[in-house]
């Protein structure tokens, strides 16, 4: 029953979000007011539609319902109901179910809240948002039914990949899949304002709290990704240019320079053109994110091949949305009269060199991504892997530091070169002084020597904008770009001194025997046996000694049986200088075990920075919402 | 800005969408290419391993005549069910030479004896070194090289029969 209702929910939100369109599109061309009026109702409608057939879908896997084949192939009755929970989405037809809810639940949230465009542009925004959803239904009902059912049930389920067992995993699609969403609303905005020819500052503001909305969830999506990487997979990294990390990656970067151009446009009535660009660009990313990896098309492109149906409908999507932003784009955006004009020593010139270094990552990035495949359909193998991603991308990202900590300090419209020469004495001093210090104590390499000095220049660059002002009378969304700019400053420390003083032993070791790593004597005291909900595993009790203080790790070797695989559970120690990481190998047949330990100084700086730049975008969506509030609540008086 | 720019994110995606379509819709091609096609033969030299029969070396593959090499051994069932076809590749006028992976002497005998002996040398490849060096991952397997010791053709699994004549015509074309 509950499978049913959910697949009735997926077709009536599919039949909802077509009569949207067709009422939005004639509506807009015959003006009728009637028709008009119903947009809004049904969008919100369509959304709570959606959220049924997620929640059925849910509930198919936490009942363990075994006659749905999503649920056989995915969840496992023996299963933590954690797991259960997220196996609604940790596969194909659950991700893009979750993708299409959130979509759904989107442009209710627009119809109910946004009261600053004009009422044309939020109608075409709507019927833009509606587009896109009933291709991902269309998607969903006839290439990935998720309520499939199977006939006879099955005995019990298949399992979920014990790589995904994992708390963290558990929230870390819906988190990036909110960012991906968020950022289709900007662009059904830019849409929407190119059909009524209306991009403009009042436009921009309105786009301005989905784009930041998306741009946090996706900044801790990948965050916590990284975190879950490095711990989850043992291999003691936390970024590895995996094609699925790139999906991620790639709308975040079009997300970074699209909320710079769009303050540009708010604020300047600058921009105008780029901003549009950028919030296409920053949706193709997203959907480009989902869809290939999604499709295996990325990570395997004989995946891709062995279900065509499925590949060309996602292919069509692809095609039709971006292109057709593109097309419309192209003939729409000359008829849209150009904004102002600034000197290029301003803030604006700032955040134009921000855009043109964010977007060659991001060109960087794609290019590495892509080339793969389109390599692949020249008969030619081949994989692009972190050489080229760090050599590549590396510099340009430096670089972005320099312009990062300079753009803040910058005036608006126009600004004197001499001036900010003045304004840039401290950053340019703790930058040269750290990078002194490092030469004479610790020399590192260059590039770890670079982002080190220049994340102390950047960190000191970052809280100028305080320096003289009463802070609680600074503006909230100061503080969030403040906090955020710190935050990149404190990742690249942590990027900078992983990659320069990580310490590593690789060793066969017995027990009792003392191995070195960092400022650490590890001795490995013991192997035992232990048991799991669903796994069992070979346990090490590892001493460590610092100091003559003393820590147990209990790194695991464990082993699954639905489906047998074996997972390493690297056991870390957080200290507040850096972490020791170890990880049990295979026992080598003579009384030894393999071990790997890693002793990484200040490598947590690269997660907390992440959170920092998370939490300014946050005091940036409180401030601009509380300043509206306030503006609002004056207009009402006045 | 001119208009036609406006157009390049356009044509830049369209291209883009072209590319992976044709990747698509192509045939997938799943054969398992050689990477040592095309390369010389490894150098290696390896001891006879019966009586009246000699080794095998690489400079035996240099004379100017495409030859036949089989990677064979008499423990292996598939490698039995292979041998008419090499004999009638030795009959059609294919010089084949062989390497033998870890096999005795006497073992050997009685396989020859019993399968019928196609081969004008067999060289005994008692760790598999020369295996590993060819890049092969089990027996049978065969190669034709050219009379420059350079690789043509890398045939994975027995020879049925029907391969036969692409492996005649491989050995014919490689001059």
């Amino acid at each position: 029953m509950i499978a049913e209702a959910g697949l009735a929910a997926l077709w009536l939100a599919a039949a909802l979000a077509a009569l949207q369109l067709a009422m939005a599109a004639l509506g807009l061309t015959r003006g009728q007011r009637a028709l008009v009026a119903a947009v809004r109702p049904i969008a919100i409608v369509q959304g709570v539609l959606a959220a049924i057939a997620m929640a059925a879908l849910i509930a198919l896997f936490l009942g363990s319902d075994m006659s749905v084949k999503l649920v056989v192939e995915n969840s496992h009755s023996a299963k933590p109901w954690l797991y259960k929970f997220a196996g609604a989405w940790g596969n194909h037809e659950g991700s893009m179910l979750l993708w299409v809810t959130i979509l759904g639940l989107a442009g209710g949230a627009v119809a109910i809240l946004e009261r600053r465009l004009p009422e044309r542009t939020l109608i075409a925004t709507l019927a833009a948002q509606a587009g896109i959803a009933l291709g991902f239904y269309a998607f969903l009902l006839f290439a990935s039914n998720p309520f499939a059912r199977i006939s006879p049930a099955a005995g019990d389920g298949l399992g979920l990949n014990p790589l995904l067992q994992d708390p963290g995993l558990a929230f870390h699609p819906p988190t990036l899949y909110i960012g991906y969403v968020g950022i289709s609303v900007a662009f059904s905005f830019a849409v929407g304002a190119l059909i009524t020819r209306d991009v403009g500052p009042v436009f921009a503001k309105a786009m301005r709290p989905w784009v930041l909305g998306a741009w946090i969830f996706l900044t801790l999506g990948i965050t916590a990704g990284s975190y879950w990487a490095y711990y989850e997979l043992g291999w003691g990294g936390w970024w590895f240019w995996d094609p699925v990390e790139n999906a991620s990656l790639m709308p975040w970067l079009a997300a970074t320079a699209l909320l710079h151009s769009v303050t540009v446009l708010a604020t300047r009535d600058g921009l105008r053109a780029w901003t549009v660009m950028l919030a296409v660009v920053a949706f193709s990313m997203s959907m480009i994110g989902t869809f290939l990896v999604r499709s295996g098309i990325l990570t395997s492109v004989h995946a891709f091949a062995v279900d065509p149906e499925r590949g060309a409908f996602i292919l069509l999507l692809l095609a039709l949305y971006i292109g057709g932003a593109l097309a419309l784009f192209a003939a729409r955006i000359g008829t849209v009269r150009a904004g102002t004009t600034f000197e290029f020593v301003s803030r604006e010139g700032g955040l134009v060199i921000n855009n043109l270094l964010l977007s060659v990552i991001l060109g960087v990035v794609l290019i590495g991504t892509l080339y793969p495949l389109v390599a692949a359909s020249f008969g030619v193998q081949l994989s692009v892997g972190p050489p080229f991603f760090n050599a590549a991308a590396g510099p340009i990202a430096l670089a972005l530091v320099v312009a990062m900590a300079v753009g803040p300090l910058l005036r608006w419209r126009r600004d004197e070169a001499g001036a900010l020469l003045d304004r840039l004495i401290w950053p340019i001093a703790a930058a040269g002084f750290t990078g002194a210090g490092l030469i004479a104590l610790a020399p590192p390499g260059v590039m770890p020597l670079l982002g080190l000095s220049l994340a102390a220049g950047l960190a000191v660059a970052s809280v100028l904008p305080l320096i003289g002002r009463n802070p609680w009378r600074t503006p909230l969304f100061t503080w969030g770009m403040v906090v955020a700019h710190l935050g990149i400053a404190v990742s690249l420390a942590g990027m900078a001194c992983d990659s320069a003083y990580t310490a590593e032993t690789l060793i066969a070791a017995r027990v009792g025997q003392p191995v070195r790593v960092g400022p650490y004597v590890v001795r490995l005291d013991g192997i035992k046996p232990v048991v799991g909900e669903n796994w069992s595993a070979l346990e090490a009790r590892l001493s460590a000694t610092r100091d003559g203080e003393r820590i147990v790790l209990r790194p695991q070797s464990r082993f699954f049986s639905d489906p047998v695989t074996t997972t390493s559970e690297s056991a870390i120690a957080t200290e507040w200088d850096g972490q020791l990481y170890t990880v049990l190998g295979q026992p080598d047949g003579q009384g030894r075990w393999q071990l790997r330990l890693w002793w990484k100084p200040f490598v947590t700086l690269i997660w907390f920075g992440g959170a920092l730049i998370a939490l300014g975008g946050a005091l940036s969506l409180v401030g601009r919402w509380r300043r509206e509030r306030r503006a609002a609540a004056r207009e009402a008086y006045a | 800005m001119r208009r036609w720019l406006l157009w390049l994110p356009f044509a830049v995606f369209a291209a883009i969408v072209v590319v992976v379509a044709s990747g698509l819709f192509a045939p997938a091609d799943r054969a398992v290419r050689s990477a040592l096609i095309g390369k010389p033969l490894p150098d290696f030299a390896l001891p006879p391993i019966v009586a009246g029969k000699p080794g095998l070396s690489t400079a035996d593959f240099r004379r100017g005549k495409p030859r036949l090499l089989n990677v064979f051994a008499s423990w292996c069932i598939p490698c039995a069910a292979e041998s008419p076809q090499l004999l009638r590749l030795e009959a059609m006028g294919v010089p084949v030479d062989a390497i033998a992976i870890r096999d005795t002497a006497p073992a050997l005998r009685d396989f020859l004896a019993r399968y019928g002996d196609p081969y004008e040398r067999i060289g005994a490849d008692a760790q598999s070194a020369v295996q590993l060096a060819l890049g092969s991952s089990g027996v049978p397997e065969s190669f034709v090289i050219d009379g420059k010791g350079r690789i043509v053709l890398q045939h994975i699994g027995d020879i049925r029969a029907e391969d036969v004549d692409a492996i005649a015509a491989a050995v014919r074309s490689a001059r």
